[in-house]
């Protein structure tokens, strides 16, 4: 894992409902142990692409990889190679932070012996021991979210999918999320994509991003090559606005994208 | 893990949490209680006056105490699929569904909750059943045919939700929908009155109810001097059969919920 090796391979992926492309031939390359973070507006095809990536959603054409397997062909392995924290704060309110983490070590079939240990671990790791046996319904918008990511990671998963990480936390909370989501990686070399609306969050916590726009992923790199790309004082917020087009007339937003590349000057 | 344990473990863990959650909030088994109280001491008191009703015999309360189980447990379950809806719109849904859990795993871990909601039940209407001076079967071989007949129609009616939330997908759809159907499974099977009352259609729609069978199992085992009209041999073949094929199509239809 450690060795630069693809861990998420997608190639033309594309779904498609009735006349509507959510997701429109999105290749993307994304290596062990990376941070990469997925933005653009909302129905830009975020949630569609990670839906695909976690095999909730089947695409419509195009293949991919996940964790070395087929997505399609392959769908239980690349289910117990990944994990996947949702938009929503989904851990069960109406159970224990050890009862919620025990389900998910059932879900993976972790064997007895070992699962105790593991849940341990994963509380520990994402501080949260002494709340173990608290009902989550107590706990604090970032608790549930650090507990939604430790049941994520029971089964040491390769990738982490997290749809909007820190949506509704306070700045203080957000950070500790980060902080945790940096340590996964490094302690672990886990390869995390997130999708997330906050540009400090992309600009601070991700190795690189991805813009997606109408389904299709317009730009790829780090925060600081698509910055440039859009100027010499652009900041992320300028790489979204250009990128996007968003301009309150979708009729020229593609125009946007060109002019805006070519002459430096932000959208009208 | 073996493949064998690692099902095993798959299905308990969604039984499980289940379970865990009516240990911490039993709330709802108490409420759930009232309604067959008011069936057997309303409805049950006063249809007991009316001619024609029983065919077995017995007092009316003795006839209907059974489908008064079989219908608080139909009712329990029916409501598995707006749970399902539910679990969807918070996103607990997703967790399972992105798990290496085989789907079938999902609708047998929620039919064995189920079944522990249903015997719950059966201990409110035994009681019930009790203080009414119902006559009521002991005999441990009769109480244990009670709790499988409970256990499968509970599996049965709950799966049989599930799949209509796989169809409908959103609450207020399910909830329109669901009365709907609970009344017709109802009212449509021998739980309180007897088929041979009934008019000739209604009397063959009837007899293709899976409720109608497990009444039927429920009026032998349950009652003291019970009988069954088709043999409990027909009753719990009935309903193994329809449960089966029910989780077979909903662990087909369940990652629907989350497209």
């Amino acid at each position: 894992m450690a060795s630069k090796s693809p861990v998420i391979e997608t190639d033309s992926l594309t779904k498609v409902y009735g006349t509507f492309r959510a997701a429109d031939r999105i290749s993307l390359t994304i290596q062990a142990g990376e941070i990469f973070g997925l933005i653009g507006p909302n129905g830009a095809g975020k949630s569609t692409l990670i839906k695909m990536l976690t095999t909730l959603l089947p695409p419509t054409s195009g293949s991919a990889r996940v964790a070395g397997f087929d997505l399609v062909a392959d769908a239980a392995h690349v289910r117990a190679h990944i994990g996947y924290v949702p938009q929503l704060l989904s851990a069960d309110g109406a159970l224990t932070a050890y009862e919620n983490l025990l389900m998910s070590a059932r879900l993976y079939a972790i064997p007895r012996v070992i699962r105790e240990e593991r849940i341990a671990t994963a509380l520990k790791r994402l501080d949260l021991s002494a709340s173990a046996d608290k009902l989550v319904q107590s706990y604090s918008g970032g608790m549930v979210r650090r507990l939604e990511i430790a049941q994520s990671m029971i089964h040491e998963p390769d990738v982490l999918f997290m749809d909007e990480p820190t949506v509704g936390l306070d700045p203080v909370a957000r950070r500790n999320v980060w902080m945790h989501i940096r340590e996964l990686r490094d302690r672990l070399g886990t390869t995390i994509l997130l999708t997330t609306h906050l540009m400090d969050e992309a600009g601070e916590l991700c190795d690189r991003l991805g813009v997606l726009n109408a389904g299709r992923l317009q730009s790829v790199g780090t925060p600081g090559d698509l910055e440039a790309v859009v100027g010499p004082d652009a900041t992320l917020d300028d790489v979204f606005a250009v990128m996007t087009g968003a301009d309150l007339n979708p009729e020229r937003a593609s125009d946007n994208v060109q002019h805006s590349c070519d002459s430096d000057h932000s959208p009208a | 893990m073996g493949r064998v344990a690692a099902y095993l473990t798959q299905i308990q863990a969604v039984a499980d949490t289940e379970i865990r959650k009516l240990r911490h909030d039993p709330g709802e088994l108490y409420t759930r209680a009232l309604q067959p109280l008011i069936w057997l001491l309303l409805f049950g008191e006063v249809m007991a006056q009316v001619k024609g009703l029983n065919s077995s015999g017995g007092s009316y309360l003795e006839f209907l105490a059974p489908g008064i189980l079989a219908q608080s447990v139909l009712f329990a379950a029916i409501f598995y699929g707006i749970a399902a809806i539910w679990e969807r719109d918070l996103g607990v849904l997703h967790r399972y569904m992105v798990s290496p859990a085989p789907r079938s795993t999902l609708v047998l871990g929620k039919a064995i909750s189920s079944g522990v909601r249903g015997l719950t039940q059966a201990i409110v209407v035994y009681a019930l059943a009790f203080l009414l001076g119902i006559k009521l079967s002991f005999s441990p071989v009769d109480i244990f045919g009670v709790a499988a007949l409970i256990c499968i129609g509970s599996a049965l009616f709950s799966t049989f939700s599930l799949i209509i939330a796989c169809i409908v997908k959103t609450r207020e759809r399910f909830m329109g929908i669901g009365q709907v159907l609970t009344m017709p499974i109802f009212f449509a099977s021998n739980a309180i009155y007897p088929i041979d009352i009934m008019p000739r259609w209604l009397h063959v729609i009837s007899s293709l109810n899976p409720l109608t069978y497990e009444v039927d199992g429920l009026r032998n085992l349950m009652l003291a001097d019970g009988t069954s009209k088709y043999g409990l041999w027909l009753d719990f073949g009935v309903l193994f059969a329809v449960t089966a094929v029910l989780v077979a199509i909903a662990a087909r239809m369940y990652p629907r919920l989350t497209q």
